[in-house]
């Protein structure tokens, strides 16, 4: 494949891929960040200090993450059919991506939010803040930059669970790559898809340090 | 309530940060610029309004501190080794502020402190805790007069190893708040031709009254005389 018709199924691939990682980040923040939370406020000694609920949702997190992608992307199948209506396509690689990610992300927040000092909550506790307030006005602004590094590493972790939506028929630069590449003998399709995903993810982790640098007022 | 550690929100601006207890009880935003307005000139920190906690030294983190604990308008400050991590130029000024927002506000001030230093900079009175156990408490004055109080031998430490003169009297004589002012020494040699070595001692400023301490090895015919005129005149007289 070269010229025009090389260039056409880049373009269309990268667009895949943006799809998948944009929307799995999102869903994956949307609920991996609260389910973080949890994790570190019913731990022991936290907050609210519930250990038999914080090792239900620990237990949950890790089950979470046993899976291999490859097989959570096949035992889905008629999860994905449930919620989305297809079994292929980008748009079905996209729940068994966020699933993957959501206790991934989880865990991510967990020890980011951790990092956050002890005597901050008891000087909250002591100017009166209820455990919402804790949360959104204390633990969330404070631990915000370690939390920009936890979505770059997120972001990076799905550009590569993404590659094997091929499975599932969802496109995206690893499918390009293994279709054209690797299983059609076609070096340059596979050269020039792992570059754009190097550039892809130098570019991702500048603008995450970047950004988490900015919030970091030090 | 102000810490050790300070607990200020480094996410947060000086000015953020002494809002922060007035978002908590639901200020108006005009109310809370102008009373943080006003609490950054009561500890002195105009300038550095929109600052960032880790642009400051420990010293003014600490006026944010309390300038943040004031916004809530407490009854009662209370102050959790609030110098413990201070150099002691920097907890003299902390403590001068303290000691002037209780005279100028009225403000109680419940201090937790391991520096005794800092007791006898500020306090009036004070509760000795060892094990969870209150085993000293009373008028920092009465209690620094008093030879075998606690507060005082940590405010005037003793000699422990010593190897008293044959034949000499070992005494320790604690100035009050009155009989500190008196030439005592010079009397007790000239009335009662007594020789002395002062061991230790040192003599203090507390709460505006001269109060002391010294640990006298006494030698004459009259000692015990004199130890009684001392006890006469009002000094707390200890002999070992």
């Amino acid at each position: 494949m070269q010229g025009q018709a090389l260039f056409f199924s880049l373009w269309q691939a990268s667009i895949e891929t943006f799809y998948m990682v944009a929307i799995s980040t999102f869903i994956a923040v949307l609920l991996g960040l609260p389910l973080g939370l949890l994790l570190v406020v019913t731990a022991p000694g936290n907050i609210l200090d519930h250990p038999s609920l914080y090792k239900v949702f620990s237990t949950f997190v890790n089950t979470g993450r046993s899976f291999p992608f490859i097989i959570l992307l096949v035992v889905l199948t008629p999860v994905t059919r449930f919620i989305v209506g297809t079994s292929i396509g980008s748009t079905a690689a996209l729940v068994p991506l966020s699933l993957a990610a959501i206790p991934f992300f989880a865990r991510i927040a967990e020890t980011s939010v951790l990092e956050v000092d002890k005597g901050l909550i008891e000087a909250a506790q002591a100017m009166g803040c209820n455990f919402w307030q804790i949360i959104y006005k204390v633990l969330i602004p404070e631990a915000l930059p370690a939390l920009v590094l936890g979505i770059t590493i997120l972001i990076v972790s799905l550009l590569n669970s993404s590659a094997m939506a091929g499975a599932v028929g969802g496109g995206g630069l690893g499918n390009l790559a293994i279709q054209y590449g690797y299983q059609r003998f076609d070096v340059g399709v596979m050269f020039t898809t792992i570059l754009i995903l190097i550039i892809l993810v130098q570019v991702i982790q500048f603008l995450g340090d970047l950004l988490a640098y900015k919030l970091r007022k030090k | 309530m102000i810490f050790q550690h300070f607990n200020l929100l480094s996410s947060r601006t000086v000015a953020q940060n002494i809002a922060f207890p007035l978002e908590v009880m639901g200020c108006s935003k005009i109310k809370r610029r102008a009373k943080v307005e006003e609490l950054l000139a009561l500890v002195g920190l105009e300038q550095k309004a929109n600052f960032y906690p880790a642009q400051l030294s420990g010293g003014q983190k600490q006026r944010v501190g309390i300038a943040r604990t004031l916004a809530g308008e407490p009854k009662v400050l209370l102050s959790d080794e609030a110098t413990s991590a201070l150099d002691p130029q920097t907890t003299r000024s902390i403590l001068e502020l303290l000691r002037d927002l209780n005279k100028r506000m009225g403000l109680t001030i419940l201090l937790i402190t391991h520096e005794m230093s800092v007791v006898k900079q500020i306090c009036n009175s004070v509760a000795i805790l060892k094990a969870g156990q209150v085993i000293e408490q009373g008028q920092v004055n009465d209690l620094v007069a008093k030879p075998n109080s606690l507060l005082a031998s940590e405010i005037f430490p003793r000699q422990t190893i010593y190897n008293t003169t044959s034949g000499a009297i070992l005494a320790t004589i604690a100035f009050t708040k009155e009989s500190a002012n008196e030439p005592i020494l010079s009397t007790l040699t000239r009335r009662f031709d007594i020789n002395f070595n002062i061991l230790s001692g040192s003599v203090e400023i507390i709460s505006n009254q001269r109060v002391g301490q010294f640990q006298l090895e006494l030698q004459g015919a009259k000692v015990t005389e004199a130890l009684q005129y001392l006890y006469d005149l009002g000094f707390a007289v200890e002999v070992h």
